[in-house]
């Protein structure tokens, strides 16, 4: 072969693999009889149990619940990448705009490690922590340690919603301090408080177990009844959120969801049912 | 072509011709196949990168992306200052505990164990090089973060970010050095102890430097894999982007910084990690010509690959 011939040759076969390349990226997947979520891990556990409920009614459903999230729910179900994102706070201008489901409602509990001297805190307080202002626990009642402050990565719903119910009033708004530690997901949160008597963070109320310890918020215990009945001051919504009105088995789950035997779900994991 | 047996039928012996033809042509094409989609596959992965990036570097400014000390996405900041610190430490304090530890390990398993002591421990160190990240990091988060906690801080630190990187870098550093060193020819080995010199005098003065590149070649891709290394560090560091200021503060890599934020980030935020991308392999190439230009300065030039 003349090396002319030859270069053509490889010209041709470079051609052709990157013509394949772009082919294949393409390609787009499918599936029906399945309904996909992702987002809040907040909403995580519920609605896992809300889907092995519903594959109970419906046997021939498949619904997959994952995590990440409360920002990947919302980015995912923009995308189209999932049918159904979780989002753990309210939705603000700056979202894209999706059509919102209010699944329940949930508290927002400060944990410390179980054997913590501490039992209750101001608002004020939990602010200042937080905020970095106050940085031993002798300063609110405890033994004389250094705060350990442990937070959420900042896409987190129950972070944003922490930030604007506890850091943000008064004005001006107080940022988390830039030195705490950030962990992906509630779990994480938990298990680094667990095993950490002078640690301090925030989890969902449908975490808590005899593990970790929530403390009152002035004065107010942190338990399902006063959150539902308003005298708990960290409380916020739980939504389901679609692209568009939902239809089909995604509008079934959902509906499933809302239905009194799915609101007996939400009450059954410790958040609040809506009706 | 021409030289075909004369007892052969001339039939049988162009067939014969024409499918060896064949099959010479078409294995030529699969190679070149495989290594042009290797190549373009690479290309893309960095043409796609550097776009995907450049919003960030012309929205941020590079200079106030480079040497920003805030990083809040939330409040539209985006200052990697911290993040390339914390790489930098991290990675060096573990290479710094991990060369001369690897290096003295590879000669003990090279020269000094006696064979049965090779055979069981060289097995399990090609054991450790396999074992994934997230399973150092679970180690590290579940063991380790809680004893550096009863030193001092929350545990979530620089320290145990050290710790879990030198025990990952480690057995790849020992088992490269280790065949590099096996790799000298033995005939500079009975040389020198023929001219007289001790065991350690042959070990330090003459293998040493001889296997130097291989050496070379085994923290480089030591480096590297630190460097790169997302899953683990997230779990131990405490990904606060904060400029460490102890052993026992948080801190966070840049490519851990990439994992905990990509799924969730759009808009400038999505490209400002991109342009952390961008950065991390900088860094990477940095370091490798500077490990290149000491080899040639060491004066055996070989493939360090």
């Amino acid at each position: 072969m003349s090396i002319k011939a030859s270069r053509s040759w490889v010209f041709l076969v470079m051609v052709g693999v990157l013509a394949l390349a772009l082919a294949l990226a393409a390609c787009g997947s499918g599936g029906s009889g399945t309904v996909t979520e992702a987002g809040s891990t907040t909403v995580q556990p519920l609605a896992e149990k809300l889907a092995a409920a519903f594959k109970q009614k419906q046997p021939d459903a498949r619904v997959i619940i994952q995590g990440g999230g409360t920002s990947v729910g919302i980015k995912s179900v923009k995308d189209g990448t999932v049918d159904i994102g979780a989002a753990s706070r309210e939705l603000t201008p700056d979202d894209p705009p999706l059509a919102k489901h209010l699944l329940a409602r949930d508290g927002i509990a400060i944990v410390t490690g179980p054997n913590n001297s501490v039992t209750g805190l101001t608002k004020a307080q939990v602010r200042d922590i937080f905020g970095g202002i106050i940085t031993n626990w002798k300063d609110v009642g405890g033994p004389n340690h250094e705060i350990h402050v442990i937070v959420r990565e900042e896409g987190s719903g129950t972070r944003t919603a922490f930030e604007d119910m506890v850091m943000a009033k008064p004005e001006p708004a107080m940022k988390i301090m830039n030195t705490a530690i950030q962990l992906p997901s509630n779990g994480a949160i938990k298990t680094a408080v667990a095993s950490d008597t002078n640690a301090i963070g925030f989890i969902s109320f449908g975490y808590l177990d005899t593990s970790i310890k929530a403390l009152a918020i002035d004065g107010v215990a942190a338990t399902e009844p006063n959150a539902k009945n308003g005298t708990y001051p960290i409380v916020r919504p739980l939504y389901f959120l679609t692209k568009e009105q939902p239809t089909g088995l995604v509008k079934d789950f959902i509906d499933f969801c809302l239905s009194p035997d799915g609101q007996a779900i939400v009450t059954q994991e410790g958040y609040i049912s809506v009706i | 072509m021409a030289f075909a047996p004369p007892f052969l039928p001339v039939t049988s012996v162009v067939k014969d011709m024409k499918s060896r033809y064949l099959i010479d042509r078409s294995s030529k094409a699969v190679v070149l196949v495989c290594a042009t989609a290797c190549f373009v596959i690479l290309l893309a992965i960095v043409v796609f990168t550097l776009r995907e990036a450049l919003p960030a570097f012309r929205q941020v400014g590079l200079l106030d992306f480079l040497f920003g000390k805030e990083w809040s996405p939330g409040n539209k900041e985006f200052g990697i200052l911290p993040i390339i610190v914390g790489s930098v430490v991290v990675t060096a304090g573990a290479l710094i505990i991990a060369v001369p530890l690897g290096i003295a390990c590879a000669i003990l398993l090279a020269e000094v164990a006696p064979s049965r002591v090779r055979q069981f421990l060289r097995p399990t160190v090609e054991l450790l090089v396999g074992i994934p990240s997230v399973v150092y990091g679970l180690v590290g988060m579940v063991l380790i973060v809680p004893l550096i906690r009863q030193i001092g801080g929350s545990g979530y630190s620089v320290a145990a970010g050290v710790i879990v990187l030198t025990g990952m870098v480690l057995p790849t550093i020992i088992s490269i050095s280790e065949d590099s060193i096996r790799a000298v020819p033995k005939s500079y080995k009975e040389g020198a102890l023929a001219l007289g010199a001790t065991q350690w005098q042959t070990i330090w003065r003459v293998l040493l430097p001889a296997a130097r590149s291989g050496i070379m070649a085994s923290i480089i891709l030591a480096m590297g894999r630190a460097i790169g290394e997302a899953m683990a560090m997230i779990m131990v560091l405490g990904n606060a982007a904060v400029i460490p200021t102890s052993l026992l503060g948080p801190a966070r890599t840049l490519a851990g910084s990439i994992a905990v934020e990509v799924n969730y980030a759009s808009g400038v935020h999505q490209s400002a990690l991109f342009a952390t991308a961008v950065v991390l392999f900088l860094m990477v190439i940095i370091v490798n010509s500077m490990a290149l230009v000491v080899l040639r300065r060491g004066g055996r030039v070989q493939n360090v690959g």
